[in-house]
């Protein structure tokens, strides 16, 4: 189809389907009245029976721990389809070379830049670390704060040590790793059904509210997501980088 | 019933500990890791499906029972339907995984994991009963899917239809986010029943109309109904042959399995009302995708492209058997998908096996290879019969599906439809037919001076060269499937046991009943079994089939000089309909959403 | 004005789907889809929100107060996750279509059709 009737016919569906979307938004009871029920009787005693504060990702890791196991399988998924989207075929090589790497790297990386960006490697790490095990307490959990980690290392990145890094997260053991915290988190479901006879049941003791250690399995499974995004993105980001720095015909 | 969740969490801690184990490289711990996981799954999925039988099994995770009929956790409500189909689904990967086993190179274990993780998608999506939880599956089959289909990064084509793959059905799942939102703006609920239950007998209006047609949109991307199926001749015709096998079996049904629960659960308090004005769009949806599908399906040279129209093309009539909305037709689709899925798996194995043998997969090309010796001319033999089952020759096959089709679009009003049945399953099975007379028959004529389609020919480099006989993991999975799917119509009391099923999956109020409430009060039917003109349209698609293979091959000789100017309008008209298939991922996407507003202002209309 | 936020959603949702097919560029296409899907999370958080309420977190808050929907904030959690693994997929794909094909234009990819 030329661009012209493309265009055409996006155009004539997106009108009626806006007006059509607009007209159901008017039959939604209106924005700031939320009428239930589902979030109400959550927010009425998700406190007492889980004790965790955070409702959030108590919705996200107890109520539907299911679709949180879906949700980090899909980047699981992603992970092992970008590996193999982007692997090495035959003709391509990867030059490991500092040199190599370097002559691509990130702009004209300043001597400033560099010492800023590894000071904060530290930093960032405890802040991801403190994010992930927090999750229950506050806004955040496995997913923020594991993104908060992945993004570490990238700091050193920036500072035009790419090599570097990947000696520091090997891939095998980042792989490893990865797919360690998708089947924990599965292994804590399955811990659910031998120790409480329900997949995904919390079976540890529970705690007192506000406290770091509470919530029975909330703050095990942040950890063990945590893990898993951190790993994947490490990955992702490896595999990319790698593209654009390291691998030539 | 405990084992329901280990359906799901044993494929996906199998296909993590393959991703862990990566670095060892070794072929054989994939394959028995694969295969042993998805044998477990067939098993357990088996146990299901008995203990389905009166009542459905209703496990909710994480211990969340309902709170005054408030839903507060995802629960698995696994009927007969929904558990018929997971083991479906557990045996063609199954089978898949066997196929694969000598077939092509895999990258470490990285293969077996994806389609272990596929696996546990599409089982979990079978058997949820919450709306956002199948939402989640479908994703998570989705992704797994989109990297399965660009796994020959080599070539130019796999990349293209993944792109467009990913691309149409992403936006398909943005219609579904959408409709799932306005749907809880007005229920306040993702539990299936509980939606149902807070619907029942209100008075539908636009946001009903507008939810219902966006989630319907998004799986019947999935599904591949005009318009929107542009992408799934795209992807197949690129994906590894025993991906296609998997695709065409179970993912494509599993959109069209979607939309009838979705619709009996959740829709069928607020929209039976106007069941009446919904039958005629979702039949003529269903129709058309059925002609255009057949239609594709005869202009191929592309062995996996002409497979995967004929997909499409049973795919609208699966959707013709739902949308006449009635219990009879949710089990003709049923009977119907379980004959397609054995024979479609079982044809993509045997292009496989030719693609092992020779590298090449086009039928022009590979006229005459056939015969070359004993394990081949078995091929050949596969590949008629796969043919046979799908025209839906009488108790072969598709026959009980197609029978129980026809009988309920008589009853609905809709016995014109039947021409549509025989002339699609004719025409898609005629094109095998006469691929096979090609291929194993050597008949047929030279190819044309330019070629009718300029499609690039790609490098074969599924299986790297050539071989030269065919391993028996190749040979058995195939001819297991056909002989599968031969008998299934001979299956005794296969049609009163779907017909039941059929029954209880189309009775929401005792659904819901069971659901949030621990028991429904299904209702019995009488089955209605096969008639004595089932006969007849079985054979006069089977008929067709022949003439069409036939006129083929040898009716170039032939001249019909007085149809010129017809056949000029006609072929003017094929043309027009090969160029919009474009493999243009713009062109798709301004479908999809003509598709959504056509679709939203239908049903907007429909609800008034 | 109880409708702004959802016709917002609408708006982003049009040019998103827009941009997808008239791009001329696979990244600027994935880019936006993201968009796209941005229109569905406002959609979910925007039919969750109460007026006067506050976060659903309860450290500090007197069991009872009003607080605004939780769930359809993990939900929307789910929705971006998804969002940036499909993402990294596509893009990950235009990297390899900009090797195999020496283009990221989709106007240039020509080898499916008919």
């Amino acid at each position: 189809m030329s661009r012209s009737v493309r265009v055409g016919l996006f155009c004539g569906g997106a009108l009626a389907l806006a007006t059509m979307l607009v007209l159901a938004c008017v039959d939604l009871p209106g924005f700031g009245h939320y009428p239930g029920p589902y979030g109400d009787v959550i927010a009425r005693t998700g406190v007492a029976a889980r004790h965790a504060t955070d409702l959030v990702t108590a919705v996200n890791f107890d109520y539907r721990a299911f679709d949180t196991l879906g949700e980090e399988f899909i980047l699981f998924a992603a992970v092992l389809g970008v590996a193999i989207v982007l692997r090495d075929v035959r003709g391509e090589s990867e030059r490991a070379r500092q040199e190599a790497a370097e002559e691509h790297a990130f702009g004209d990386a300043s001597a400033a830049l560099g010492a800023v960006g590894l000071c904060l490697v530290g930093p960032l790490v405890v802040l991801g670390i403190y994010i992930v095990t927090h999750g229950h307490l506050t806004p955040g959990g496995g997913f923020q704060g594991g993104l908060a980690l992945a993004a570490a290392p990238l700091l050193a990145f920036l500072g035009g040590e790419y090599v570097a890094m990947k000696v520091v997260a090997p891939h095998a053991l980042v792989e490893a790793g990865e797919a360690a915290g998708a089947a924990g988190f599965a292994l804590i479901g399955l811990g659910g059904l031998v120790f409480a006879g329900v997949f995904f049941e919390n079976f540890i003791g529970l705690g007192t509210p506000g406290k770091l250690l509470s919530a029975g399995t909330i703050p095990l499974s942040n950890v063990a997501v945590g893990i898993e995004v951190a790993g994947a993105f490490l990955l992702l980001w490896t595999e990319f980088s790698d593209q654009a720095l390291l691998v030539r015909k | 019933m405990s084992i329901a969740p280990l359906v799901v969490a044993v494929p996906l801690v199998a296909a993590a500990a393959l991703a862990a184990s990566d670095f060892l490289h070794r072929r054989w711990i994939a394959d028995s890791v694969g295969i042993a996981a998805s044998l477990a799954v067939v098993v357990l999925c088996a146990i299901l499906l008995g203990h389905a039988g009166r009542q459905p099994v209703v496990y909710w995770l994480g211990g969340w029972e309902p709170h005054h009929g408030v839903a507060l956790g995802v629960s698995l409500s696994v009927d007969t339907l929904g558990a018929g189909m997971a083991t479906l689904v557990a045996l063609m990967v199954t089978a898949t995984l066997v196929f694969s086993a000598r077939y092509f190179e895999a990258v470490g274990h990285l293969f077996h994991a994806l389609v272990l993780v596929f696996m546990a998608a599409m089982v979990g999506f079978c058997l949820s009963g919450d709306l956002f939880n199948m939402l989640v599956f479908f994703e998570l089959m989705s992704i797994a899917a989109y990297a399965l289909v660009a796994y020959k990064i080599e070539e130019r084509g796999p990349l293209q239809g993944a792109i467009n793959f990913a691309v149409s059905n992403s936006v398909g799942a943005i219609a579904i986010f959408a409709g799932i939102a306005l749907l809880y703006g007005r229920t306040g609920a993702l539990n299936l029943a509980q939606i149902g239950e807070e619907l029942n007998g209100q008075p539908p209006d636009a946001l009903i109309a507008v939810a219902f047609a966006l989630i319907v949109l998004g799986f019947l991307i999935k599904a591949a109904v005009f318009p929107v199926h542009f992408w799934l001749a795209d992807a197949y015709a690129v994906a590894p042959t025993p991906v296609c096998a998997l695709f065409s079996g179970v993912m494509v049904e599993l959109g069209l399995y979607a939309v009838a629960r979705i619709y009996w659960t959740a829709f069928d308090g607020i929209l039976s009302p106007d069941a009446a004005a919904l039958r005629p769009l979702l039949v003529w949806i269903g129709v058309v995708t059925a002609l255009v599908g057949a239609t594709m399906c005869l202009r191929q040279r592309h062995l996996k492209r002409m497979l995967a129209f004929s997909t499409i093309s049973h795919g609208g009539l699966f959707l013709i058997c739902l949308g006449l909305l009635e219990h009879s037709g949710v089990a003709a689709a049923a009977a119907y998908i379980l004959g397609h899925s054995f024979a479609k798996a079982a044809l993509f194995m045997c292009v496989g096996v030719l693609l092992h043998r020779f590298a090449e997969v086009d039928e022009l090309r590979l006229r005459g290879c056939g015969a070359a010796d004993a394990g081949l001319k078995l091929v050949g033999l596969l590949f008629v019969a796969g043919a046979v089952a799908l025209a839906g020759a009488p108790m072969l096959g598709v026959f009980l599906g197609k029978s129980l089709g026809e009988g309920a679009a008589e009853e609905s009003g809709y016995a014109w439809a039947i021409a549509v049945f025989v002339l699609a399953s004719g025409m898609t099975a005629g094109a095998v037919l006469r691929a096979a007379g090609t291929i194993f028959g050597g008949w047929g004529e030279d190819e044309p001076p330019e070629s009718e389609q300029p499609q690039e020919h790609d490098e074969e480099t599924e299986t790297r060269e050539p071989h030269d006989r065919t391993p028996l993991t190749m040979l058995i999975p195939t001819v297991a499937l056909t002989l599968t799917a031969l008998a299934v119509g001979f299956l005794p009391g296969l049609d009163h046991a779907v017909e039941e099923a059929a029954a209880r999956f189309t009775d929401a109020h005792a659904y819901a009943g069971a659901v949030l409430h621990g028991h429904g009060a299904f209702e019995s039917i009488e089955p209605k079994g096969l008639k004595a003109v089932d006969f007849l349209w079985s054979s006069l698609s089977l008929a067709l089939a022949m003439t069409i293979a036939a006129l083929s091959l040898f009716g170039g000789k032939l001249e019909v000089s007085a149809l010129g100017p017809l056949r000029r309008r006609a072929e003017a008209g094929l043309e027009l309909l090969g160029t919009l298939h474009s493999g243009h991922v713009g062109d798709y996407v301004a479908w999809i959403t003509a598709a959504g507003g056509g679709l939203a202002v239908a049903l907007g209309l429909i609800v008034r | 004005m109880t409708l702004l936020p959802y016709l917002v959603a609408v708006w982003v949702l049009c040019w998103g789907l827009y941009g997808i097919v008239t791009s001329r560029h696979l990244v600027h296409l994935v880019v936006c889809l993201g968009v796209a899907q941005a229109a569905t999370y406002l959609l979910l958080v925007g039919v969750g929100y109460r007026n006067g309420a506050a976060a659903p977190i309860f450290a500090g808050l007197a069991p009872g107060t009003p607080v605004v929907d939780p769930v359809v904030q993990a939900l929307a959690l789910v929705d971006i996750v998804v969002e940036a693994t499909v993402s990294a997929l596509l893009l990950a794909l235009a990297v390899q279509a900009q090797k195999r094909f020496g283009t990221v234009d989709p106007d240039e990819l020509h080898s499916l059709r008919g």
